[in-house]
């Protein structure tokens, strides 16, 4: 962080980046709030990038910590890759908000309450001694600069008069919380004010409610300029972002895109199957309104129609993707095995969350990468990608298209729950800038030709024809196939060299990957080597390495099968190799196993992304220790 | 579905692939794939765009000896492929070749979800009672009481009523008929005909594991005796001579002989096929609590109504008709966009 030192005057404080969280109850509008700050922001032109965190319940009581609902936005005047590891300044909508977040907030940092929430009732949901008001501890006051507002009874009074019952007047209170933060943080309001006309007034024909979040909005900002809180405003200036059209991503919705936008440049059909699990089912939002692009989304009965429909649509010629989370992943690896011996284009996305089992629902981890690399009976190696930021998926969607038409091969997408909700400006994309999916497809056999479903191109691929084309009908399925005639047989050599066969197609899209990019040194002391959706705090945590004189680099695999051919060599060009991952080491031991290289872990699973700070300090001490031996 | 395309007529044998059959000897599935042969022959199925769609067990080594397109899937989940496949193609024909392990024990959820939705596919659900390919245990319709590998003192399950679950199923087609039935092809035919998801219980018989479980229906004795051939808008009537008739007294069916009992035929019941309600009590017959009453062959239900193949296109139509196709341009530009100078 760098905090200007604060100065008793009306000028603003301006600092380089700033981290802001709204928190609420789950039915506040805390993630509604928080959306609008980082629009308002990235128009104004600071880079942001979010980290919504939510509860897997849909309304936990209200009042609990377990029902506290957080959008954590960062907004920088410099270019940066995380939400932020510190809170500068925490909205807390009620007790079991403060309770939850205080210990995130950076000590000086601003802490907005509202007071109406703060009442013995409440202290009893929060589990809070009731006894003991928290705003009257001494070391609130001490370690924070604290902005007591009464923003219920406020907001009541600023939605007066518009005929609305208390309720909807009630639901206005986090436009009064945005309000007061944009007033902060110095940031118009008339962006969001726009769009809550557009959607209450226009879309919803609810003029009144669109009239009483925006009157509830203004009241919030007015109030900063009427309390008089000019010492603890700060401003973030825009950041030089290179000229352009830009518009905030998720990767849900970039994921969703990438696979259109695949449809449209193969063109083939998109047949998204999938069954609703969280946190993949926005994609399944994203694409079901998409019919005009030739899109057909099937929510089947359960996980395992979902991969099967997904399969047929790909045998029947069109391109059939699947969209889960790890517990619907283990539900799919049969018919997985199925696409790959049937040699069948397919893609298998999967949004990452904690596990085992049900685990955490809303939670990011990234412990799916021994299951999608290996969770299939047989040998039964397929394509594993991950895509590393929001905007990314949308490229790795496109990739992981590519790949299963051309390759004939089931390819696993593995996004994560930080990918999948959180956001980041992206600059938007031209499909004149899209190289089209060339997919070869064989038509009705010339006179004489002897077809052979099994046989293989110098990329080890069968070739393609699907039903309804003439004169090539054959049979395809999970007993193992004659190499070349597909023909069923239990021949041991066979299998043998079937086994081989697949295995040599998947390794082979190696030989087409460009070279690793190495963000830092060509070879050094330290490899930091990632994959998947920790890319920002990674790349983060490298640069300030290399700022404090530190010989390290950073290497992000989205191809982890197969892995680059190049890898092994640049393992070796660092005297030592660092995995972090959100998993025990999965990565690690791939590595390991594949290469031999004494890889190093530093692993968290807690539901949330690194720290950058976390991240430095386990570079120090590998440096230090690599300096001593 | 025959289309008029001026092409050879295509005879049954043109059907069969190059793949030598590997069932039992002597196994009622012989029997089946020659009438699916001529079915395809008679209704001049195109090759090419025929699809046959099994899952695991013996009756689902069906698509290998057919010479269509075909695709040997994985237990139970042959349902969701034919989804996919229609939703890719709609205009393909396709049938599922299935068991009553396969469709009913370890597939049951898939089979009902396909039926309610009504993809346009023709069904065959081979009935044995029994699991072949893993060589005799007992099977989601066995009857209760039936000693096998598994159940050496007897199975303990109540048998599930394939018809029975269909119609609850919401099937637009449910039909019956045995390996051996003479009218075997014209059920296979009706079914290839239907439009939705035609669904045949065929009982077959396993020679190895169950033989002759079916004998009382497909024996010459045994078929005069108990079966009832469903004809629409004709009396049921049965019997060797076709004197013997089914009538509904206080709601409930019962068995009349037309020479002894002086009930004339147009006190019958009258069988008509879109009629759901009486299609759930003719499913029930020769069951407990009927067994006094016939066994019904032939197309117990059938009605119309929009596939869902169809009407997941009508979708897709509609919003290209209103809004015109989609504009990738457009997509990529959408959302709140704003510009950085």
């Amino acid at each position: 962080m760098s905090h200007a030192p604060a100065v008793d005057s009306s000028a603003p404080s301006e600092l380089e980046q700033a981290v802001i969280r709204f928190a609420g109850d789950s039915g506040d509008g805390m993630q509604l709030a928080g959306g609008h700050f980082t629009d308002t922001s990235a128009a104004f032109g600071n880079d942001v990038a979010t980290l919504p965190d939510f509860p897997a319940e849909i309304r936990a009581p209200a009042g609990t910590v377990a029902g506290v609902s957080g959008f954590q936005v960062q907004f920088a005047s410099n270019d940066i890759h995380t939400a932020g590891d510190r809170v500068d300044a925490l909205i807390a909508m009620n007790p079991a908000a403060l309770k939850a977040h205080l210990a995130d907030v950076e000590h000086g940092g601003l802490v907005v309450v509202n007071t109406s929430e703060f009442t013995k009732p409440n202290f009893k949901k929060a589990e809070i001694d009731p006894s003991q008001n928290p705003l009257d501890d001494p070391e609130l006051s001490q370690n924070y600069k604290l902005i007591a507002v009464p923003i219920s009874e406020l907001n009541a009074e600023a939605t007066k008069g518009l005929g609305l019952n208390p309720r909807d007047a009630g639901r206005c209170k986090n436009m009064f919380a945005l309000g007061l933060a944009y007033w902060l943080f110095e940031r118009p309001i008339d962006h969001t004010a726009e769009r809550i006309e557009n959607y209450f007034g226009v879309k919803k024909k609810r003029p009144d409610i669109a009239q009483a979040n925006n009157r509830a909005l203004r009241a919030g900002y007015d109030f900063g300029e009427t309390a008089e809180l000019f010492p603890l405003r700060r401003r973030v200036p825009p950041a030089k972002i290179a000229p352009g059209k830009y518009r905030k991503i998720t990767g849900n919705e970039a994921l969703a895109m990438g696979l259109i936008a695949a449809g449209q440049l193969s063109g083939r059909k998109v047949i998204y199957c999938s069954y609703p699990i969280t946190p993949a089912s926005d994609i399944l939002h994203y694409l079901a309104p998409q019919k005009r692009f030739g899109v057909r989304t099937f929510q089947a009965e359960d996980e395992i129609a979902a991969v099967c429909a997904a399969i047929g649509a790909g045998f029947a010629g069109q391109l059939g993707v699947t969209g889960t989370s790890g517990p619907g992943l283990a539900l799919k690896g049969e018919a997985i095995g199925l696409g790959v011996i049937t040699e069948l284009p397919l893609v298998v996305v999967n949004v990452q969350r904690g596990g085992p089992s049900t685990g955490l629902p809303t939670k990011t981890e990234q412990s799916d990468l021994l299951q999608a690399m290996y969770g299939r009976n047989g040998d039964c190696p397929t394509v594993v990608i991950a895509p590393k930021s929001p905007g990314d998926c949308f490229h790795a969607a496109i990739e992981a298209c590519t790949i299963a038409l051309q390759r004939r091969v089931p390819v696993l997408l593995l996004s994560d729950g930080y990918l999948a909700n959180g956001s980041e400006p992206w600059r938007l994309v031209e499909s004149k800038d899209l190289a089209p999916i060339e997919v070869d497809q064989l038509g009705p056999p010339d006179n004489g030709e002897v077809f052979e479903p099994y046989s293989r191109d110098d990329k080890g691929v069968r070739p393609w024809a699907v039903p309804g084309t003439p004169g090539r009908m054959h049979r395809v399925g999970g007993l193992e196939k004659q190499d070349g005639t597909g023909n069923v047989s239990y021949d041991p050599e066979n299998h043998q060299r079937m086994t081989e066969l697949r295995a040599e197609k998947v390794a082979k899209i190696a030989d087409d990957l460009p070279p690793i990019e190495i963000e830092g040194p060509d070879s050094g002391d330290l490899l930091l080597l990632g994959w998947g959706g920790t890319y920002g705090s990674l790349r983060a945590a490298s640069e300030a390495a290399r700022a404090d004189g530190l010989s390290v680099a950073h290497v992000h695999l989205r191809h982890l099968n197969p892995m680059p051919n190049d890898l092994g060599d640049v393992l070796k060009r660092f005297k030592q190799v660092l995995i972090p991952e959100l998993n025990t080491g999965q990565l690690r031991m791939l590595i390991r196993s594949t290469y031999l290289v004494d890889a190093h872990g530093f692993n968290k699973v807690q539901g949330k992304p690194f720290h950058v700070s976390e991240l430095r300090a386990k570079i120090g001490e590998m440096l230090k220790q690599g300096s001593a031996s | 579905m025959s289309k008029d395309t001026g092409l050879p007529v295509l005879k049954a044998k043109d059907y069969a692939s190059d793949q030598t059959v590997r069932w039992c000897p002597g196994c009622g599935d012989y029997a089946i794939l020659n009438h699916v042969h001529r079915v395809l022959a008679t209704v001049q199925a195109q090759p090419e765009n025929t699809v046959f769609v099994a899952g695991i067990g013996c009756s689902s080594r069906f698509p290998y000896y057919v010479d269509t397109y075909g695709l040997h899937s994985i237990h139970g989940r042959a349902p969701g492929f034919v989804t996919g496949i229609k939703l890719a193609n709609p205009e393909l024909d396709v049938w599922m070749v299935t068991g009553d392990g396969d469709g009913l024990s370890i597939g049951a959820n898939h089979l009902v979800h396909m039926l309610r939705r009504n993809v346009d596919v023709n069904i065959l659900l081979f009935n044995n009672r029994i699991y072949g390919l893993t060589k005799g245990q007992y099977s989601p319709t066995s009857e209760t009481g039936k000693k096998t590998k598994s159940t050496p003192m007897g199975s303990l399950d109540f048998p599930l009523n394939p018809a029975a679950v269909a119609l609850a199923a919401e099937a637009s087609f449910v039909a019956r008929t045995a390996d051996k039935d003479r009218k075997i092809g014209e059920v296979l035919e009706q079914a290839a005909k239907h439009a939705g998801s035609s669904f045949v219980e065929i009982y077959q018989n396993c020679n190895i594991f169950n033989d002759g479980a079916f004998d009382d229906l497909t024996s010459k004795d045994g078929r005069d005796a108990n079966v009832l051939y469903l004809e629409a808008g004709k009396p049921m009537t049965f019997g060797k001579d076709g004197r013997k008739g089914v009538r509904l007294v206080g709601g409930q069916p019962e068995v009349v002989d037309l020479d002894r009992d002086g009930v004339a035929e147009d006190d019958l019941l009258f069988h008509n096929p879109s009629d759901r309600a009486r299609a759930a009590l003719l499913a029930q017959f020769r069951r407990p609590g009927y067994e006094e009453l016939p066994e019904p062959f032939g197309v117990l239900f059938q009605a119309e109504r929009p596939t869902y193949d169809g009407l997941v296109e009508a979708q897709v139509q509609a919003a290209i008709d209103q809004r015109g196709p989609g504009n990738l341009d457009e997509l990529l530009s959408s959302g709140d966009v704003y510009e950085v100078e």
